[in-house]
């Protein structure tokens, strides 16, 4: 009978921590995410205690303080340092549009980064000509 | 007063503490389908402060049924009183955060004691 509720239990605690976990992708905000990741802490230490109940042993419950003090501090710090988001940040970005962007980002790079190393060019000239010197 | 079997009570015991627990893990899932589904912060941290507390709450219960020792039952009560001394500390500030960067809906509130948003 134990081992029928635990297993039950723990599948109803994995599929909570995937939907948290899918509710993490989304988003759409910072702050949709740190409740998300809170509910995801508290979902892990549901997962430690049933592990617990399992096997009858005590030495994992520290963790589980551990744990319920994390899930509170990162809430708390993210919620204190949320900004104003732009409408369309909070998305994850599609692997097209990350390359469409670096791609954009790049070239006046790869013109500074040719440019940085022409003057590199020049001072290991000099720097050469100081040694023959 | 009839002998008991000392057995008996483990029995009880272990029965309570899978029922316990598999209230409290439909709770946890609960919170995930909640926080999953519903369509604005404010209500998914609803289901991150009350189902998931409480689900946790049963699922702490239904471990120190079946450890049964007073010094797991006392870190026990400790996470039990850490959860429900942050968790509407962490929903305040979450709350409020969300209010403040514009990601609360001001027709939600009512009465809105907040003013308009800046």
């Amino acid at each position: 009978m134990m081992l029928a509720a635990v297993m039950a239990a723990a599948v109803l605690v994995a599929v909570a921590a995937l939907l948290a976990l899918v509710r993490v992708e989304r988003g759409p905000s910072m702050l949709d995410r740190a409740v998300a990741l809170d509910t995801l802490t508290v979902t892990l230490v549901c997962a430690i205690a049933i592990e617990a109940i399992w096997s009858r042993r005590t030495e994992t419950i520290p963790i589980l303080v551990a744990l319920s003090m994390v899930g509170f501090v990162g809430s708390v710090t993210m919620a204190r340092f949320a900004g104003k988001e732009p409408e369309d940040e909070g998305r994850v970005r599609t692997p097209e549009e990350v390359a469409a962007q670096a791609r954009a980002a790049d070239v006046p790079r790869g013109e500074q980064r040719d440019g940085v190393r022409a003057i590199d060019a020049e001072d290991d000239a000099e720097s050469a000509g100081g040694a023959q010197r | 007063m009839t002998h008991v079997d000392p057995g008996l009570w483990t029995t009880i015991a272990d029965t309570v503490a899978a029922v316990f627990l598999l209230a409290g893990a439909f709770l946890t899932l609960g919170a995930g389908v909640g926080l999953l589904r519903f369509p604005s912060l404010l209500a998914r941290m609803h289901t991150v402060t009350k189902p998931q507390v409480l689900g946790l709450i049963l699922l702490l219960t239904a471990l120190a049924l079946r450890v049964r020792s007073w010094s797991a039952v006392g870190m026990l009560v400790l996470v039990v009183a850490f959860q429900l001394v942050t968790s509407p500390v962490a929903a305040h500030m979450v709350g409020r955060a969300g209010f403040r960067t514009g990601k609360v809906d001001p027709d939600d509130l009512r009465p809105n004691e907040f003013g308009e948003p800046d």
